[in-house]
């Protein structure tokens, strides 16, 4: 199995392929269209991701020490960068994911190109992986 | 070189340019840009000018003064308000609505009382009258809009009774861009006893405001929206009304005398100016207005008319769009455009179009009542100003297709 970091070098070299903002936005959009569909009963407010501007699901399962997630949310590109999120820390122990920095984000540059209210929906999303990872610990 | 070329070269944050792309600013509804001249005068200000008001014998703080005080006489000029002392200082719409929800509601809501209010308003026209009910176990009405986003005065007459002391509406929807019928609404208010308050911040944008052919008896709008300064604002209220009002905030120069066993308050407009004033920002107010007054030249209008034509034709015949706020007649749309996409998000669509360098707002635009009554969680809004040129709304609706097609798949 590869390491969560690198996962993470394959992440942003996938995203760094695109020079345009635009074709990075239909990147996710296409991971957006194909995350694995989400049950339409498991969209509680418990699960609902606060900080974003659109609606965020986040639905955690623990098998022994690892965590896998789903997630859905009502905007498509949002989607996409949950779906890059999950797609690296689902599968990962506990203290794989509360260990880990989150500075692949920066690299990806999607902190500093996305809205400041998305940025902020970026960062709700960072804190409850890690603290859904943490409080198992 | 066009008039509008020339006009746009006043506004140095119009030649930006974003992601390698030209500014293409459709997000005037939220704050305008501001001309050389206004920059000039805050500048200027700062540089000059600055001496707190009012107080001091010194020669800067007399010319502060002397500025501060000739921007309320400009003012009460452009609005056509009968005296200075109806013109009060505020730092915006917000702050001006608040004022009025305490100091009129200290004086004359009283429990059983009841405040309406229409359905489109901005949040900032519902919070202050909703804390003022809570505090006066008063009750808060509301005068519905129909589904095409038109304002049911229709139904004004039999909401008042003869317990409703104040009717708040807007008198151009930040959401719908409808201009509502505020003298008429003034008319069946006042021969029910009931004051009107207007919130002008889209207005006094879109509209020629004369406050004594309006007849309202209070109007409130911020500077920012309006090509000034932030941080600025305006109440219009009657004299009569402003006279019987308690302050609303103490201290500064709202004072009187102050004494242990109680204070006295100064005349108008004075007792409702409490604090250190925005003294580098209120006088932007007058150059704004100019600009404001400037661009209301036919050339430039009949700009804007095309652009509102070319839009309007975009959003009501695409069928995936739902346009809110659908005007029965041109002149009472404002360019400014809510609608929303079938299956798509408004915040896709925003992130999309400021890639292509296109500003605009998603999201409930401080409307939440309305949201629910149109059954969205939030809308797209593009609002123009008369700086926007046709090429822009082609570039718009060019890249709205694009980001869409994008979207949809």
């Amino acid at each position: 199995m590869k390491t969560l970091q690198e996962v993470q070098a394959e992440v942003v070299a996938d995203f760094s392929m695109y020079d345009e903002w635009l074709d990075k936005y239909e990147y996710l959009i296409d991971l957006g269209r194909n995350l694995e569909a989400f049950p339409e009963e498991r969209k509680t407010e418990d699960r609902l991701i606060k900080g974003c501007q659109s609606r965020v699901w986040l639905d955690t399962t623990v098998e022994g020490d690892r965590l896998y997630f789903r997630a859905d949310s009502d905007a498509i590109i949002t989607k996409g960068i949950i779906s890059l999120l999950i797609g690296v820390y689902s599968g990962r122990t506990a203290r794989e994911i509360a260990e880990d920095d989150f500075s692949f984000v920066d690299q990806l540059g999607l902190r500093e190109n996305l809205s400041p209210t998305r940025a902020n929906g970026l960062a709700s999303m960072i804190e409850t992986l890690r603290r859904t990872a943490q409080n198992l610990l | 070189m066009t008039q509008i070329e020339k006009i746009r070269q006043e506004f140095p944050e119009l030649g930006e340019q974003v992601y390698g792309k030209a500014l293409v600013y459709l997000d005037n509804a939220a704050t305008s840009q501001r001309p050389l001249s206004v920059i000039r005068k805050w500048t200027e200000m700062s540089e000059k000018y600055n001496a707190n008001l009012h107080r001091a014998v010194h020669r800067i703080a007399d010319l502060a003064t002397s500025e501060y005080e000739a921007t309320r006489d400009a003012v009460r000029a452009y609005l056509n308000a009968e005296f200075r002392e109806e013109i009060i200082f505020t730092s915006g719409a917000t702050a001006s609505l608040n004022l009025v929800a305490y100091s009129f509601g200290e004086a004359f809501i009283h429990e059983g009382d009841e405040i309406l209010v229409g359905e489109a308003e901005h949040h900032s026209d519902i919070v202050p009258w909703q804390l003022l009910c809570q505090r006066k176990g008063a009750t808060l009405k509301v005068l519905p809009v129909d589904d095409g986003g038109q304002l049911r005065v229709d139904l004004l007459p039999g909401l008042l009774t003869p317990r409703t002391r104040l009717c708040c509406v807007a008198h151009i929807s930040n959401v719908l861009g409808l201009v509502n019928p505020v003298k008429e609404i003034v008319n069946i208010c006042h021969s029910n006893n009931c004051a009107v308050l207007v919130d002008g911040a889209q207005g006094i944008v879109h509209a020629r405001v004369d406050v004594r052919n309006l007849g309202c008896d209070f109007y409130a709008f911020s500077g920012h929206k309006v090509y000034a300064a932030p941080g600025t604002g305006v109440l219009y209220g009657r004299r009569e009304w402003l006279e019987q009002m308690p302050p609303f905030l103490g201290g500064g120069e709202m004072i009187g005398t102050v004494r242990w066993s109680g204070s006295t308050w100064a005349p108008l407009p004075q007792k409702f100016e409490a604090g250190t004033q925005n003294i580098a920002g209120t006088p932007t107010l007058r150059p704004a207005l100019e600009t404001a007054e400037a661009l209301r030249d036919p050339a430039i209008e009949a700009e804007s008319e095309k652009i509102k034509e070319l839009i309007l034709n975009k959003l009501q015949n695409d069928p995936r769009i739902r346009l809110y706020g659908v005007p029965k007649t041109p002149e009472e749309k404002i360019p400014l455009f809510s609608f929303s996409v079938e299956h798509v998000h408004h915040e896709d669509l925003a992130l999309i179009l400021d890639k292509m360098g296109i500003a605009v707002r998603s999201g409930q635009m401080c409307a939440e009542p309305l949201m629910d009554r149109f059954g969205v969680t939030g809308m797209l809004r593009v609002s123009f100003a008369p700086y926007n040129t046709v090429q822009e709304a082609e570039y718009f609706i060019a890249s709205l297709d694009r980001a869409i097609n994008m979207l949809v798949g």
